[in-house]
């Protein structure tokens, strides 16, 4: 039984540490408590992760006083873009005047993915011309939430491999800009995390959030087989909530992310 | 990428180096220790199972535990199954059909968009003329990406209008290129889930109009468990022959490439190392095999070199260098020809026993030590660079305040030169610096 479940948690790209952590801790609960059926060991498992997600607070996003800048943060291909869309989408049901802020100038026909977006959703889209200073643009973002009294901007960044320094050097500098213009801002710092990835989404975790301080996680493509076993020790490593799941392509695809029903899942097969 | 692994991996082994006996104790620690190793490194479970099956079989095997130099055995097992995983031959495409299609399929956000413009930048480069052909519908401005690659690198890009369907691309695409004389349509598809089987349907059809000659799968090589799943069910619905492993500048340990091998025994064809257009290296597992022995992998960087540096201007280098005539003019196109050649961290990484300086030198470039350094002698006058011992103190300030630096880094430069120069004269008599040390102790030399 203790095998069984010890591969499907690896499997599911928990991690072979974080595994055995686990599974030692189920182990020294149920001794303490007594069981040995396998809805025991599953129970006792369950718990465990519950509380590593847990740990870091409540899982519910709380946009805060306008006006919000939520920056979006990420290696690259996690789905950043079609996260924000998404996100704006929810928070304009809600009844939010919101703007996207075109920061990821770098990579070729982001500002346009951006753009069809806005137009899509009707929410304004702040730009420049490709390749302008990120910070530049995050800069007039800020400021146009402010004139125009907005409820929330979401800033877009290019996706950047954490070992690159001087990409991380220029997110921070996004971040210090926003800071400047509003301070106590952004409110969020959002990494997004593609559930497919191994054990690097840990090192990712950790680096994005010693550079930005990353405030929560949304766990994207869990619409496939991929569990994202890695955001587990990530959440609990950073103390943030996984915020969001990404369940699909279509608009509304984002739900948020329900501890319970995600650990279920992850042992459901 | 695979640098901590094998590091790892020499890490467990060197511990049974030199034992004069190992129990089979001894053994069960190591093994369970290169589980862990692997399993890190997002080596699929199941092929780890089987890898640690088959090192302790052979090892017991053939009575290793009795016999001499065990420990030294063992490590020669270790790295034997390693590379039998990664296969032996380097993959060359067959593109013999004119025009050849070349089809790229992945999930979304694998990289597949960069790598079909990378390959057709390759392809031109080894005299073929290419055609790039959208048919990602799907992802907003995927079509506009591609555009703009196309547009940045001189490739033609096929496109229809919003609203076409893949398929009609796809053949409208493969008539263009025949139209115009094309080599090799590379076609770009959207990214997909395995288990969405409308989309591999599609996938599916296009095949069926287009009978690509390569159909390369992208896969991001951060991929976790997830990697055997995706790699098996897109081979099984397509004539997949071949992988590109994309992001591999970052510092994942790259598992998914040795679980996909294992697990379809389709070859890795390329590497992605970087966002520019010119970073995908041909993918050489002989030469992998050896840096894993901690041989470096001297073999790429010396293509590296070749494909980037001016010929005519390393040997007048050279030249200068043999007459000791090298300058701090030379120095700097130089340092403007290495620039060229990409991430001086990663070129490092392939030259034998240089791994450790692969970092410092990355730092360098990255803290922006190098854009310094070629400030300065950028604000130093002709006779300055040819003549460096005539830069007295009150130059040095000048040269400081042009090139926004400060005299005492003025000072680092010209002394590092000098040492350069000094280190010059003594290669130009002949006297190699050693670099090999690493692989003499591997050996256990």
């Amino acid at each position: 039984m203790w095998d069984q479940v010890t591969e499907a948690l690896i499997g599911a790209d928990v991690g072979a540490t974080t595994t055995l952590e686990l599974v030692d801790a189920a182990r020294g609960r149920l001794r303490a408590a007594g069981g040995t059926s396998s809805a025991d060991v599953r129970g006792a498992l369950t718990t465990e992760i519950r509380d590593r997600l847990m740990r870091a607070g409540s899982a519910s996003f709380e946009l805060g006083p306008a006006p919000s800048v939520i920056l979006f943060v990420g290696v690259n291909g996690t789905g950043k873009t079609t996260t924000i869309a998404k996100l704006a989408f929810r928070l304009r049901a809600d009844g939010r005047t919101l703007a996207l802020a075109a920061a990821d100038t770098f990579r070729a026909a982001a500002v346009e993915q951006l753009r069809i977006w806005g137009d899509e959703l009707g929410v304004a889209v702040i730009a420049q011309r490709p390749g302008a200073d990120p910070g530049a643009v995050a800069f007039d973002a800020v400021a146009a939430a402010e004139s125009r009294g907005l409820d929330a901007v979401l800033v877009d960044t290019a996706g950047r491999l954490q070992n690159k320094q001087q990409l991380m050097d220029e997110l921070a500098k996004i971040r210090r800009v926003i800071a400047k213009r509003l301070p106590d801002q952004p409110r969020h710092v959002l990494l997004v995390l593609d559930a497919t990835t191994g054990q690097n989404g840990l090192v990712q975790a950790e680096a994005f959030s010693r550079e930005v301080g990353v405030t929560g996680i949304v766990l994207t493509k869990l619409d496939g087989t991929a569990k994202g076993g890695v955001a587990i020790a990530a959440a609990d490593r950073l103390g943030v909530p996984v915020l969001f799941a990404g369940v699909g392509e279509e608009i509304d695809a984002l739900a948020p992310f329900d501890p319970d029903a995600y650990v279920e899942w992850l042992f459901a097969g | 990428m695979f640098e901590s692994l094998s590091t790892r991996l020499q890490g467990i082994t060197e511990r049974l180096r030199g034992k004069a006996k190992v129990t089979e104790a001894d053994l069960d620690v190591a093994l369970r220790d290169i589980r862990l190793a692997l399993l890190e490194a997002d080596v699929n479970f199941k092929v780890v199972k089987e890898f640690v099956a088959r090192v302790r079989e052979r090892a017991i095997g053939i009575g290793i535990l009795t016999g001499l130099n065990p420990g030294q055995q063992i490590i020669k097992i270790v790295h034997e199954e390693l590379v039998a995983m990664l296969g032996s031959e380097r993959y060359h495409l067959r593109l013999d059909a004119r025009p050849a299609v070349l089809m790229v399929v992945g999930l979304q956000g694998s990289g597949k968009t960069t790598t079909a413009a990378k390959l057709a930048v390759r392809l031109r480069r080894e005299g073929k003329r290419p055609l790039l052909v959208a048919a990602d519908v799907y992802r907003p401005a995927a079509v506009d990406q591609l555009v703009h690659l196309g547009d940045q690198n001189g490739v033609e890009v096929h496109t229809r209008p919003v609203g076409t369907p893949a398929l009609e691309i796809a053949r409208s695409g493969y008539e263009a290129a025949r139209g115009r004389g094309v080599d090799v349509m590379i076609l770009d598809t959207a990214g997909r889930l395995h288990v969405d089987e409308a989309m591999m349907d599609e996938l599916v059809r296009i095949v069926g109009i287009v009978t690509p000659s390569e159909t390369l799968l992208v896969v991001d090589a951060m991929t976790g468990q997830e990697a055997v799943r995706v790699a098996s069910a897109f081979h099984a619905r397509l004539p997949v022959t071949g992988l590109v492993l994309t992001k591999m500048d970052g510092d994942a340990r790259g598992g998914a490439a040795l679980s996909i091998r294992a697990a379809t025994g389709l070859p890795i064809a390329f590497l992605g190392t970087g966002e520019r257009t010119d970073a995908l290296d041909a993918f050489h597992p002989d030469r992998l095999a050896q840096r894993i022995l901690g041989m470096g992998d001297i073999l790429s960087f010396v293509e590296r070199v070749q494909d980037n540096v001016d010929q005519a201007e390393a040997e007048k280098a050279t030249r200068r260098l043999l007459e000791n005539r090298f300058t701090l003019e030379d120095f700097r196109s130089q340092l403007t020809q290495i620039k060229k050649m990409g991430p001086i961290g990663q070129l490092l990484q392939m030259v034998p026993g240089a791994g450790d300086m692969a970092g410092a030198a990355q730092e360098a470039v990255d803290s922006g030590q190098m854009r310094r350094i070629e400030a300065i002698i950028d604000s130093m006058t002709p006779d300055e660079r040819r003549r460096p011992d005539i830069i007295k103190a009150s130059r040095r300030r000048r040269i400081a305040l042009g090139s926004g630096t400060s005299t005492a880094e003025v000072n680092r430069l010209l002394k590092q030169f000098v040492e350069m120069q000094r280190l010059m004269k003594s290669l130009s008599g002949g006297k190699l610096p050693r670099l090999g040390g690493g692989l003499g102790a591997l050996l256990g030399r």
